[in-house]
């Protein structure tokens, strides 16, 4: 018999990734390209739809000839995007509207104070268990709406689609202009403000509040279910699942009982928890959200802590400063120094996120000194990775009642020996990776292969996680409590620079 | 004897214009200083600049001599580059074999370990991420061994250290190895570090075939070896796939 695969596509925020996995859920091939992101204006950030799409149809056929595989022997497809990141499209032509603003995109920061005046703004929280924020989708439709000439009464009849990643390229491989199926999952309609995170249907009064009309959402799908047929790219392949790539992360860590966290490092951090069946609001600062949901089965719900900026602060240390040229090469200029050398870096880029959720502070170094060299910076900047996953973790702690025991890291970051030591430094429990760091995309393939039976049941994908690596900490108490002192002293200092009234969007 | 190669004399020659000029040039530029057809001179700038001789300018087009000119003497792929590039097909490898997995690279006349993933069990085993092994006594190091004039010189003038009863300490017989392991592709160590342990391993190639590292396996004799205590080759094929994999990442894809 022919072996068969699972293909996973991970349309994150600088990359789209196309891999293979086998029965084993061992990673088989693997292509990827980057895209470009447009930065039009300070805080604004895009990408182009149709060069994503492109992209796509590009890779697939890599990975497969990589691995020497046809499309037949797909059992199905499975997706995992950057969330919240909104594109809107012409149904008639295929062709969006503008480019898709980046969750990052802080352009709606006027609309949201605005919003957040409004009446029925604690409505937002109540039904969609997150913040009223620039970070997710609804402001952004919004805002679409509000600044393209004849887009709203286009959109109320039906002519124009909205959808995050995974919608987009749901519609485009299922047909696109001829015969596309328009849907998300719960997981990503969960991000937009505008779903009942008790229903899991969107909420007549918060599309009222934001004023997005229905007539151009998706169809709310579970996360698990054959939502069609590949007509492009994989033709005749089953599309089986998409989910947020946080949410999949956390499927291919495979935390699928109450209590077991994950976290993932890549552009920014998101440490999540499962809670089960019942959603649990948080008093510290973490979001609500949808963990996934199986075919017909119950939703399984997640806490969760959202870290901005962690890679991306590598990135710009790489790209911005200039002082490596690529991003593992930090690892060896941080260790060139024995220690921050008193120096802190706060990367709050745009703003802080979870536990603080301040969107006027921005980032700072400081305790700089003439004796501080590139290689202190280089460790400020890899610590400030690690003390921000403690102020999470704090958090998780004090809202679910439970104290973490150890942590499963997962995501590029991983491949940093001295981060995932420092991690395991500051927080004062053993950090592991699995033998899969792809875990975004092994959850995308885990959950389209659960779809179409090509695994039977999550028990089976249980017995594929093994241990790949083990950090244990090694940090005196009295240091770890003085660093994390500073930390917060450091952090204090990034507070209220952004003042009110100006546009955040506009600042400098 | 073949006669001179025209693109390598044309490609040094870019490289010499690139660094007599002041400032950037553009493709046109160079290709009407050498007299070249653009398409040539094209095809040749990009070439050095995927081996990092000539950077392009992302705004102009420009091009300039590139930051590994300078850095030729020294190592050219950082080790933390090499782990980030591996990390994948070292999963997959102690996945499919069932083994632990180790990258090392060649420091000071030992194998530096770069990379570790615990062998898939679940057991508790212990990082040992930048500890350092002998060459002569561990599969990673004869593949590294063997590809490294310098590095087999430098071992030629010291004793080597008698780990167990069929660790080699004969230069010649070492030499042999080195030359079994560059014909076959792999190397292998059989209780030569430890009794009741075993390795795999193969060369990790960079661009233009140069070794920069090697992967290989270890464990428990019984389990890498036949009763005749030769490598199981559905364990060499696995090894020898995965080094090919990350080679093929870092573009050494002939290889």
């Amino acid at each position: 018999m022919t072996e068969r695969y699972v293909m996973s596509i991970d349309q994150g925020t600088t990359s789209t990734r196309c891999i293979l996995f086998d029965h084993g859920g061992r990673l088989v091939s693997v292509a990827q390209r980057e895209h470009r992101q447009h930065f039009p204006r300070p805080g604004w950030v895009e990408h182009d739809p149709m060069e994503i799409w492109r992209n796509l149809e590009r890779i697939a056929p890599e990975a497969l000839a990589q691995a020497g595989v046809t499309a037949d022997q797909v059992a199905a497809v499975g997706i995992a995007n950057q969330r919240e990141t909104t594109v809107l499209w012409d149904r008639v032509t295929g062709v969006p509207i503008g480019r898709a603003i980046v969750w990052q995109d802080m352009r709606t920061g006027a609309l949201v104070d605005e919003l957040a005046r409004a009446p029925g703004a604690a409505m937002v929280a109540e039904r969609s268990g997150l913040p009223l924020a620039t970070y997710f989708s609804a402001p952004r439709i919004r805002w679409l709406l509000d600044h393209t000439p004849g887009l709203r009464e286009r959109a109320e009849r039906g002519e124009v689609l909205f959808g995050t990643m995974e919608s987009w390229l749901v519609w485009n491989l299922s047909g696109g202009v001829d015969g596309g199926v328009h849907v998300t999952d719960v997981t990503n309609a969960g991000r937009t403000l505008l779903m009942d995170l008790q229903t899991l249907a969107w909420d007549d009064g918060l599309l009222d509040f934001f004023g997005v009309p229905r007539a151009m959402l998706p169809e709310i799908r579970s996360s698990t279910e054959t939502y069609g047929t590949a007509r492009r790219v994989f033709p005749g392949v089953l599309i089986g699942a998409a989910l947020g790539d946080q949410q999949a992360a956390l499927f291919g860590q495979t935390c699928f009982a109450p209590g077991e966290t994950k976290c993932t490092y890549g552009t920014g951090a998101f440490l999540l928890m499962n809670t089960g069946t019942a959603p649990v609001k948080s008093d510290n600062g973490l979001l609500t959200t949808v963990g996934y949901k199986i075919g017909g089965e119950p939703a399984v719900y997640a806490l969760e802590g959202s870290i901005a900026i962690t890679g991306a602060l590598v990135q710009w240390f790489r790209d911005g400063l200039g002082l490596i040229g690529t991003a593992p090469e930090i690892e060896t200029l941080a260790r060139s120094v024995g220690d921050n050398g008193g120096c802190y870096i706060v990367p709050a880029f745009s703003g802080l996120f979870a536990p603080h959720w301040r969107s006027e502070a921005r980032g700072i170094i400081v305790g700089l000194t003439s004796y501080i060299t590139k290689g202190h910076l280089a460790r400020a900047v890899l610590e400030a990775t690690a003390w921000q996953t403690r102020e999470v973790v704090d958090a998780m702690n004090a809202d679910s009642g439970l104290s973490l025991k150890e942590l499963k890291a997962d995501g590029g970051m991983t491949s940093d020996n001295l981060v995932m030591q420092m991690v395991a430094d500051v927080l004062n429990v053993p950090v592991e990776r699995p033998m899969v760091v792809e875990t975004v995309s092994l959850g995308a393939a885990y959950a389209a292969g659960l779809a179409v039976g090509y695994w039977a049941d999550l028990e089976g994908l249980r017995r594929n996680w093994h241990r790949a690596a083990r950090w244990v900490p090694a940090m005196e108490p009295a240091r770890r409590a003085a660093e994390y002192d500073n930390w917060k002293r450091a952090v204090e200092r990034t507070f209220d620079w952004i003042r009110s009234g100006e546009d955040p969007a506009a600042a400098p | 004897m073949p006669g001179p190669v025209q693109s390598i004399e044309r490609a040094a020659a870019i490289l010499r214009l690139l660094a007599a000029s002041s400032g950037r040039l553009g493709v046109g530029e160079i290709a009407r200083s050498l007299g070249l057809a653009r398409g040539t001179a094209h095809g040749i700038l990009r070439t050095l600049e995927r081996v990092g001789f000539v950077e392009q300018d992302g705004g102009t087009g420009k091009y300039q001599l590139g930051a590994a000119l300078l850095h030729l003497g020294t190592s050219y792929l950082d080790v933390n580059e090499l782990r980030s590039r591996a990390i994948n097909w070292a999963d997959a490898l102690a996945s499919r074999s069932g083994e632990a997995v180790r990258i090392g690279t060649l420091l000071e006349g030992r194998v530096l370990v770069v990379h570790h993933v615990f062998r898939p069990d679940d057991t508790l085993q212990a990082m040992d991420v930048g500890s350092l092994l002998p060459l002569h006594a561990t599969a990673l190091g004869k593949a590294l061994l063997a590809h490294d004039a310098n590095a087999a010189a430098s071992i030629r003038d010291t004793v080597l250290e008698s780990y167990c009863r069929r660790t080699i300490t004969d230069p010649r017989e070492l030499a042999r190895a080195a030359t079994r392991v560059r014909e076959n592709g792999w190397a292998a160590e059989v209780e030569e570090l430890s009794i009741g342990d075993a390795g795999i391993a193969a060369p990790i190639r960079g661009y233009g075939g140069l070794v920069v590292g090697a992967i290989g396996i270890s464990g428990a004799v019984e389990r890498i070896c036949d009763a005749r205590r030769v490598p199981e080759p559905r364990l060499v094929a696995y090894v020898r796939d995965a080094a090919r994999a990350v080679s093929r990442d870092l573009g050494g894809s002939r290889w």
